[in-house]
């Protein structure tokens, strides 16, 4: 399934290239490793184009720099990357014109570190199954159910819906996770204050500000961006104490409020493992049940909570976090 | 004998007032001689929509206890909209801390107009007493903004 789904996606790139309608293709290309992918432009040569199960990358904030290039390009986009395609058109950060967008079919994407987790190592190759990896180890060969390793983003995935595209490609129906999307946010809700606290020192702490998370999601765009100015007494640098622990998340946090989409990618790329999605999870749960229910990159549109209002709001004070 | 001084500790509290209405309401507490504790700091603000999140945080870091945050009646803004603004967001950032594990007592919002002298001193009272009984704040405090 997955090797059909990746060669239907090279043919059509090739016809659109041969055909001249784009110039290049933003899709994934396939590293040292099987698991090894990253996001690449391929013109000429299309050697190392992959889509399997470890294309976890959302390709959408790429294009914040390629459209402003010469040439249209054509994207492969995933269902949770669509809704960050239409966030930034809301935000006039792509220029749709210079985009040929492909929705493809995604199953769950896997999480490597999971695979590292259950001891195994030493890994040569892996074939993909529909519901299995076959794993090929110096140690013998090793099967993994495919469920069991899936990356955080995908476990509670909110939707399998492509919300934009010019043209698809879906072999088979595709299951989202939404029921269990807000769970870990409740269970910290229901929680004290001091476990709470407790948690996020305990998480927030291992924090080495390589800043990955600010750089990988797709909500933060902005050319001059605040931990970048040293003035700012809060540019990247270790952090000295417990409240330079919270303040970048919870600055960060606040600064994509209202456009986060829930995309799960600054979990996905924490070198230090921080389930930093469960922020502004957490906000995205509170404008629903406040403020009414939003999805953001549903649709392309200037207005979200956050910049919104209503005469008859809920008074701030009556937003809680959680247990006292 | 060394003398050992027992301190006991005064709360610090950050009273963000909006010019136009609950800037006006302390005035008139001070001039109808009604009391507010002196451990609260106004700092005047053009609107309490004027705030942004990272003042709330400033003041915690330099060493607040409590931060609360005054304006204008909803619908009474100066600026027409700005206090609606200022409840959407303040809700949010409140109810984040509160995730993050501050005591959500730390954070508040009352609206104040110019004529509520009363209001204004009661409010104050009630919030340095709710301070008072939380004690220092220590989960989000930074020691090298501290003094001793
Ligand atoms: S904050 Fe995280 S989940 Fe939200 S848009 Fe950015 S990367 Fe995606
Ligand atoms: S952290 Fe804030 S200033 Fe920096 S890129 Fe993100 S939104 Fe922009
Ligand atoms: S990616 Fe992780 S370690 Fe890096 S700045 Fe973000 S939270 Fe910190
Ligand atoms: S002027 Fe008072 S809240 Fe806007």
């Amino acid at each position: 399934m997955q090797e059909k789904l990746e060669s239907l996606m090279q043919e059509l790139a090739l016809k659109k290239i041969a055909s001249g309608e784009v110039d290049r293709v933003l899709a994934w290309k396939k590293g040292e490793s099987y698991f090894d992918v990253s996001p690449a432009i391929f013109k000429e040569s299309f050697d190392g184009f992959t889509y399997n199960a470890f294309c976890g990358a959302n390709l959408s904030k790429f294009l914040v720099e390629e459209t402003k290039k010469e040439g249209k390009v054509l994207v492969f986009l995933k269902p949770c990357d669509t809704y960050s395609f239409n966030q930034l058109l809301s935000e006039h950060r792509i220029n749709r014109e210079k985009v040929y967008v492909v929705g493809i079919e995604c199953q769950g994407k896997l999480d490597i570190n999971k695979v590292y987790a259950k001891g195994i190592d030493g890994i040569l190759d892996i074939e993909e199954t529909d519901s299995e990896l076959k794993i090929k180890t110096i140690y013998g060969d090793k099967t993994v159910k495919k469920d069991e390793v899936f990356s955080v983003k995908c476990e509670t995935c909110k939707s399998k819906k492509l919300v934009v595209f010019d043209e698809k490609i879906v072999l088979n129906e595709m299951k989202d996770n939404k029921e269990k999307r807000f769970d870990i946010v409740e269970k910290l809700e229901s929680m004290t204050e001091e476990e709470r606290f407790a948690f996020w020192q305990a998480e927030l702490s291992k924090c080495i500000r390589c800043n990955a998370c600010r750089n990988v999601c797709p909500a933060c765009t902005c050319t001059n961006c605040v931990f970048d100015n040293n003035k700012s007494g809060i540019a990247g640098k270790a952090n000295a104490d417990s409240f330079e622990e919270k303040l970048y998340h919870i600055i960060r946090a606040f600064h994509v409020a209202g456009r986060c989409t829930d995309c799960g990618e600054c979990s996905r790329v924490c070198p230090q493992g921080i389930p930093l999605h469960l922020i502004n999870r957490k906000i995205i749960k509170d404008m629903n049940t406040n403020y009414g229910e939003y999805q953001a990159g549903e649709t392309v549109t200037p207005l979200n909570p956050i910049v919104d209002f209503k005469k008859d709001d809920v008074e701030a004070n009556t937003v809680v976090g959680g247990k006292k | 004998m060394q003398e050992i001084e027992k301190k006991e500790h005064k709360p610090l509290i950050v009273a963000f007032c909006c010019n136009w209405c609950s800037y006006a309401g302390a005035d008139l507490a001070g001039s109808s001689r009604l009391s507010y504790p002196a451990n609260v700091k106004i700092i005047r603000v053009p609107c309490s929509c004027r705030v942004n999140p990272i003042f709330i945080l400033k003041a915690f870091q330099r060493g607040a206890d409590g931060v609360i945050l005054c304006g204008c009646h909803p619908g009474d803004c100066h600026y027409s909209t700005g206090n609606f603004h200022t409840r959407r967001r303040m809700g949010i950032l409140f109810s984040l801390l509160n995730y993050f594990g501050i005591e959500k007592e730390r954070t508040r919002i009352e609206w104040v107009s110019a004529a509520e002298g009363q209001k204004f001193s009661l409010v104050m009272n009630d919030f340095a007493k709710t301070i008072c009984s939380l004690g220092e704040n220590r989960r989000l405090e930074d020691l090298r903004c501290k003094k001793n």
